[in-house]
């Protein structure tokens, strides 16, 4: 994403500026900032348009948006695999990818990390990696879709979320799973519960058949081949089954938050 | 009586006149809006992940970045596709694409070209199309269902994965994409310097004579 920014934004970074200035915000006020502040500031950008000129386009755009993920949700078939691959297939080296370098990825202490289940679950244990390993795994060789354009083709193995969902007794009726992660900025990011249940839809504890490296999200990532890369969170800590839009650190940028593939 | 037949004589002499009818204009002007927004949008997109070895110039882009360049282009999209719908419904009902378009043959196509080169062309009678123009105006239409059909399969890889192996894989379809993107980029420069060459075809795009 440092690469994407540096050719998006030239000179000055106007996210990043926001970014940097949120941090000094107490938690309250932030989101909402950047649920306001980080698109204005998008839209500021948008045509040379003064920014009073732009909060119609603003909204209408925001609205569409919202039509598109019902249309997504009507076009989604649960039943349609995303397409797999052989072994030769596998993009070498697979890319790394986040809004920060890979020297500032988050390291996650495997023997202290707790997977957090919450919300609509009869039981909210929270989860080793050791007792997390020993669940049924599956592997895939799909091709990871980035919202940037660029696509690459991995080879993930985990175990199916829907039979996790089944296990702790979620109620799958309801809206969405929402992914909190480790990165310093919190991310996160919602799942609407037909592709939490897709039977490609993985947390993943292995990339290329060897334990999940930190570059790809260590110790578990959302793998969800039907979704574009940014609905696959790295890092995950807790998992939240609930019936309200919690949003998520790049759908309330503007990205679309169906985001399907 | 002889008032009347003057009166018929100028009621026909009005409505044959009339060289685009306003269907087409205000389809045509609607899909020059879409047009643009979905280039102007695409190029900021296209920006994020470059196919070749050039980005193009932000000011000539829309969205300010990838986010808002998505916001504009998964909008401007559904005017594009209804009305490019809408168009291609109405250019074969009425029978518009077959009298206009057709026939296009190469003869017609060489000797037009040759007449054009050395500015020998006639632009007399607006309503009839000459040969450079049935094959440019055929074509584009054909480019501009393939760039959405090549955008669909972009956009819906899984869920439309027959029509993104049509045009050979995600990645293969991504340069689809882009090369229809170019065609109508230079379509557009052309017809919009012809345009200007012969303004009364543009007064006739704009108020039907």
């Amino acid at each position: 994403m440092g690469r994407l920014r540096s050719l998006l934004i030239p000179g000055i970074d106007k996210q990043l500026l926001v970014r940097d200035a949120l941090k000094v915000m107490p938690d309250l006020a932030r989101r909402r900032f950047i649920a306001g502040g980080a698109s204005l500031g998008a839209l500021t950008l948008l045509t040379g348009c003064d920014v009073s000129d732009s909060f119609s386009a603003e909204d209408l755009l925001k609205k569409v948006s919202k039509f598109n993920d019902g249309v997504q949700a009507l076009i989604f078939n649960p039943d349609a695999l995303a397409p797999i691959f052989p072994e030769s297939a596998i993009t070498k080296p697979f890319p790394f990818n986040a809004y920060y370098d890979l020297a500032d990825a988050p390291e996650v202490d495997g023997k202290k990390w707790k997977f957090e289940v919450r919300g609509l679950v009869d039981n909210k244990k929270s989860w080793t990696l050791e007792e997390l390993y020993k669940l049924p795994q599956q592997k895939q060789i799909t091709r990871h879709i980035c919202v940037e354009g660029w696509s690459a083709i991995g080879s993930w193995t985990g175990t199916p979320l829907r039979d996790f969902l089944k296990l702790v007794g979620a109620d799958t009726r309801a809206k969405y799973c929402w992914f909190q992660c480790a990165d310093s900025e919190g991310y996160n990011s919602p799942l609407d519960m037909r592709t939490a249940l897709h039977p490609q839809t993985q947390m993943t504890f292995k990339f290329g058949d060897e334990i999940l490296p930190r570059a790809y999200g260590f110790p578990m990532k959302i793998r969800v081949p039907t979704k574009l890369g940014f609905k696959n969170p790295k890092y995950v800590i807790s998992m939240e089954v609930t019936n309200d839009y919690k949003g998520g650190y790049w759908e309330d940028q503007g990205y679309n938050s169906f985001s399907g593939s | 009586m002889s008032v009347l037949t003057v009166n018929d004589e100028h009621a026909t002499s009005t409505t044959t006149k009339i060289i685009q009818p306003a269907w087409v204009r205000v389809l045509h002007w609607t899909n020059a809006v879409a047009m643009v927004l979905m280039i102007m949008s695409g190029w900021q997109i296209y920006n994020a992940s470059p196919l070749f070895s050039f980005t193009f110039s932000h000011s000539i882009t829309l969205g300010g970045w990838l986010g808002g360049a998505l916001l504009w282009h998964f909008a401007a999209m559904w005017l594009l596709m209804v009305n490019g719908l809408i168009y291609l419904a109405l250019g074969f009902a009425t029978g518009r694409f077959r009298k206009k378009l057709l026939p296009i043959t190469p003869g017609g196509v060489i000797s037009d070209t040759k007449a054009a080169l050395t500015g020998k062309l006639s632009h007399d009678d607006l309503t009839k199309y000459n040969y450079v123009q049935k094959l440019l105006y055929a074509g584009i239409i054909i480019v501009g269902i393939l760039i959405v059909l090549s955008g669909l399969s972009i956009w819906k890889p899984v869920q439309l994965q027959w029509l993104t192996a049509l045009f050979g894989g995600y990645d293969f379809a991504r340069y689809v994409h882009f090369a229809c993107m170019a065609a109508i980029v230079v379509f557009m420069v052309i017809h919009v310097a012809l345009a200007l060459l012969v303004p009364k075809s543009l007064r006739a795009m704009i108020i039907g004579r």
